[in-house]
């Protein structure tokens, strides 16, 4: 019957479309260490490890890169954090239904912007400003980059934070304000830490995010590959190790050292942020994706 | 002894004000960037948005002409992408819902999923231009470009298909199942109708951030400057978020009016695929019939 | 030793559905059934009561071979449906859902029109005929006693239905395949006393031609509507009679405490 063997195709194509994202994700790996290992027989460990990133003389230390990351990462996080979660609990906790009903579609808009779009503005608007009001030698600073960064990384921190507020059980909250406690007292001392997990993986998520992002930070972070030093290092310029890949590559001779020094710097952001997304992710607390939050 | 309640009330009253107006200014905080962003380009790039400059190639080295080329890649790279993605995300996650048993290897591909959604934009870059381009030799292209895209999103894609499935009530395939109905009659009749908007929608907004992404496609389909229009899938092409870039950061002289008119029209069309899958979302739940 | 009692069938009544020393135990341990052996006669309406957890739906639903689709950790026995055993791994599973339907507690009505409802079940089988179908929806609206309320908005959703309607609109869709036996499960809990009514009255007319297998809701639905009884206390059969004895003077102490209300 032409009706079953149809049943059977359909049902094989689905099966092998399930196991699907496994073979990717290998083949993935598989191709970034294939490009990227040939690096470890060219270049000596004690070089890559070194100070100075200046792949024209054949400089190929990794440390400012990566602390170039961490920096902007970290600032990124200091700001995203506070504003995302304590935003998330206004949403859940405090804003009346229809505040909800504007607030929610415009941080979606915001996770919807292209990256590229902000970096331009923050060529064009926000290192200028910077560079005027603070007195810096260039508005594109590992500051710039930060808050920018803040900003994209906000709409997942809110989003994940939020659904997991959600999440937590009518019950605790009504139980808390029989017994008297204010609204207030009810967020932090109950529901907050009811969702707890779901929190923290809302920041793990949106560390992730900052970390990973690549065209904003190239465009306002001035691109200078050297080792921080000192406080001054935030207003100063910084270059990531997404912006390095997304900035040398171009210009980069296929099989070159350069070439799979850059896949070598591939490998560690994979690695990272796959650890950053898994711990996030390990945290107790089934983390409603997006898609969930699209349907509800 | 009567605790003297007024006093202790009216200072947590107080503490609960103070504290709604920090979260309120936070959320404030958070969204009027929102609102400038959208507000700034729009206003200094609408202008810029003549028939002219939607529709003609770019003269003088981008400075002037249009931006036609640009928004033609776009488009076709987002084309072939959904082409690519749709079928393998929606069917993944169809198994994922409906088939799937309780076993580790299913953890497995859940675990994978999450990974892939991890990985930078500029990763999977990397990984198009090792594979798409030079090992299967596709060079820098359109078909390198949207299979890229089409591995960033599928993991978006998936997901949200599982979940569009999974809200449909079970019961449907208990009735369909009691009445002689197979697994595949059923995500077939009910699962895959039913749970259509919440597809789209995920579609639309993989789609969305596809649109905008830049670091996926620089060494895979990108070029700054084409004199013609690609022929073929493997042909390179301009695109519209690389386009923002190149006129924003590697043009000396490069009138605003380019530049925001670029972002103007970039925004636009991430807005109207927002708006879009906002629409379905909605009119899906009015309409639903459970 | 449970005390089991079997009448001899009456004279002319063939026995339609044989179960013999069933045993299904569930993953997660409840309602299990132990070693139950029973006869369902044809062209009548037998019911299974008891109380809640007993295993009568687990019966039910080994019947239509619906347990497939729960995590069952043992299975033995045999049910044998015109005597044929339908628990083998070579049984048409799907056929034998077409041959017997179920009505389930809650009336599931599917996101369609009225007239899809009922021709959903045809149209799996791959019956594409307009006009069959509009038969089967005019034939089986009728038995179900629903078509003079719902013949003039066919093409509306099923959803605008009141529940009592969508019940037997449930039946309906199962009618529409021409079974040989119904399985309902406690079908009228949740309905209003004339949506109940409706339905008893379409099940005794409809026993002439079908076999009828009912897990009621009430004891007083079950002795309105048995023409034969089997009392299912913790998975087992405790007794099992004519519907005009078993509750009037059943044999079993248990199942008199049950009858009498002692306990529920």
């Amino acid at each position: 019957m032409t009706r079953r063997h149809g049943e059977r195709l359909a049902t094989l194509l689905i099966r092998v479309a399930g196991v699907s994202a496994i073979a990717i994700l290998l083949t993935i790996f598989a191709f970034l260490v294939l490009e990227g290992t040939p690096t470890l027989g060219e270049v000596p460990l004690g070089d890559l490890i070194g100070a100075r990133w200046y792949p024209i003389e054949d400089y190929y230390g990794l440390v400012p890169l990566v602390l170039g990351s961490l920096i902007v990462t970290l600032g990124a996080t200091l700001i995203a954090v506070p504003l995302g979660v304590t935003t998330a609990v206004f949403i859940a906790e405090v804003a009346p239904r229809s505040v909800r009903e504007v607030l929610k579609p415009f941080i979606e808009i915001l996770a919807g912007l292209p990256s590229v779009m902000l970096g331009f503005l923050g060529i064009v608007i926000l290192a200028p400003e910077l560079y005027s009001r603070l007195n810096l030698a260039t508005g594109l600073t590992a500051f710039t980059g930060a808050l920018l960064l803040g900003w994209i990384a906000i709409p997942t921190i809110v989003s994940v934070a939020e659904d997991a507020l959600d999440a937590v059980p009518r019950a605790y909250r009504e139980g808390a304000l029989a017994l008297g406690a204010t609204r207030w007292q009810t967020i932090w001392r109950v529901t907050l830490p009811a969702a707890r997990g779901g929190v923290l993986t809302a920041v793990m998520l949106g560390i992730g995010r900052a970390f990973g992002e690549t065209m904003a930070v190239m465009m306002v972070t001035g691109n200078a590959a050297v080792i921080p030093r000192g406080l001054g290092a935030l207003f100063a310029p910084a270059r990531t190790m997404t912006a390095t890949i997304a900035a040398e590559m171009g210009e980069v001779a296929s099989g070159s050292t350069h070439y799979h020094v850059l896949f070598l710097v591939g490998i560690l952001l994979f690695v990272i942020s796959l650890a950053v997304n898994l711990v996030g992710a390990s945290v107790v607390f089934r983390a409603r994706t997006r898609a969930e939050r699209i349907l509800s | 002894m009567i605790t003297p309640l007024r006093g202790r009330r009216r200072r947590s009253q107080w503490t609960q004000r103070l504290g709604f107006a920090l979260l309120t200014l936070s959320a404030i905080i958070t969204t009027i960037p929102i609102v400038m962003i959208i507000f700034v380009i729009l206003q200094r790039g609408l202008a810029a948005i003549t028939p002219e400059f939607l529709f003609a190639f770019p003269t003088d080295g981008l400075k002037a002409g249009g931006i036609f080329p640009a928004i033609l890649g776009t488009v076709y790279l987002t084309l072939l992408m959904t082409l690519a993605v749709a079928p393998l995300g929606i069917a993944a996650g169809v198994y994922l819902a409906h088939y799937a048993p309780a076993t580790p290897v299913t953890r497995w591909i859940r675990v994978a999923i999450l990974n892939l959604a991890g990985i930078p934009s500029v990763v999977y870059g990397l990984f198009g231009l090792a594979f798409f381009v030079i090992f299967m030799q596709f060079g820098t292209s359109i078909l390198a470009g949207a299979l890229t895209l089409a591995i960033m999103t599928l993991p978006v894609v998936i997901t949200t298909t599982e979940e569009a499935l999974r809200s449909v009530p079970n019961s449907f395939h208990v009735v369909s199942v009691s009445l002689g109905g197979t697994d595949w009659q059923s995500v077939r009749r009910l699962l895959l109708p039913q749970g259509l908007p919440g597809i789209l929608t995920g579609v639309i907004l993989g789609l969305e951030r596809a649109a905008g992404e830049t670091a996926p496609i620089l060494f895979t389909a990108a070029a700054v400057y084409l004199p013609r229009l690609p022929t073929s899938p493997l042909d390179p092409t301009m695109a519209l978020p690389y386009h923002l870039y190149v006129v924003s950061t590697q043009v000396p002289g490069m009138p605003p009016g380019i530049q925001f008119g670029t972002a103007a029209v970039l925004l636009i069309l991430v807005l109207a695929m927002n708006l879009i899958a906002t629409i379905i979302r909605s009119r899906a739940r009015a309409r639903r019939m459970w | 030793m449970p005390f089991v009692s079997q009448q001899p069938l009456p004279e002319g009544r063939a026995a339609k559905i044989v179960v013999e020393h069933l045993t299904i135990v569930y993953s997660d341990g409840r309602e299990s059934l132990r070693d139950i052996s029973l006869t369902i006669p044809a062209n009548a309406i037998t019911v299974l009561f008891g109380p809640a957890g007993g295993g009568k739906s687990t019966l039910l639903r080994a019947i239509n071979r619906l347990n497939d689709l729960t995590d069952v950790l043992r299975l033995t026995g045999h049910i044998r449906l015109d005597g044929v055993d339908i628990l083998t791994r070579e049984t048409d599973v799907i056929g034998l859902r077409r041959r017997v339907g179920m009505v389930f507690a809650r009336p599931v009505v599917l996101p369609m029109t009225i007239r899809q409802n009922v021709t959903y079940g045809l149209e799996l089988a791959g019956q594409r005929d307009r006009r069959r179908l509009d038969d089967a929806v005019h034939r089986s609206l009728s038995a179900a006693a629903l078509w003079d309320e719902v013949h003039d908005r066919l093409d509306q959703p099923a959803t605008s239905l009141s529940g009592g309607q969508q019940q037997r609109l449930c039946l309906a869709r199962v009618l529409a395949l021409e079974p040989e036996v119904i399985l309902l499960d406690e079908p009228t809990s949740g309905l209003d006393p004339i949506s109940t009514e409706k339905v008893e009255f379409s099940l005794n007319e409809l026993k002439a031609n079908y076999t009828i297998v009912l897990v009621p809701h009430s004891i007083q639905q079950a002795a309105r509507m048995a023409d034969h009884a089997g009392f299912i206390l913790g998975g087992e059969l405790v007794e099992f009679a004519p519907g005009r004895e078993i509750f009037v003077t059943p044999r079993d102490p248990r199942t008199q405490d049950y009858v009498e209300g002692r306990f529920g």
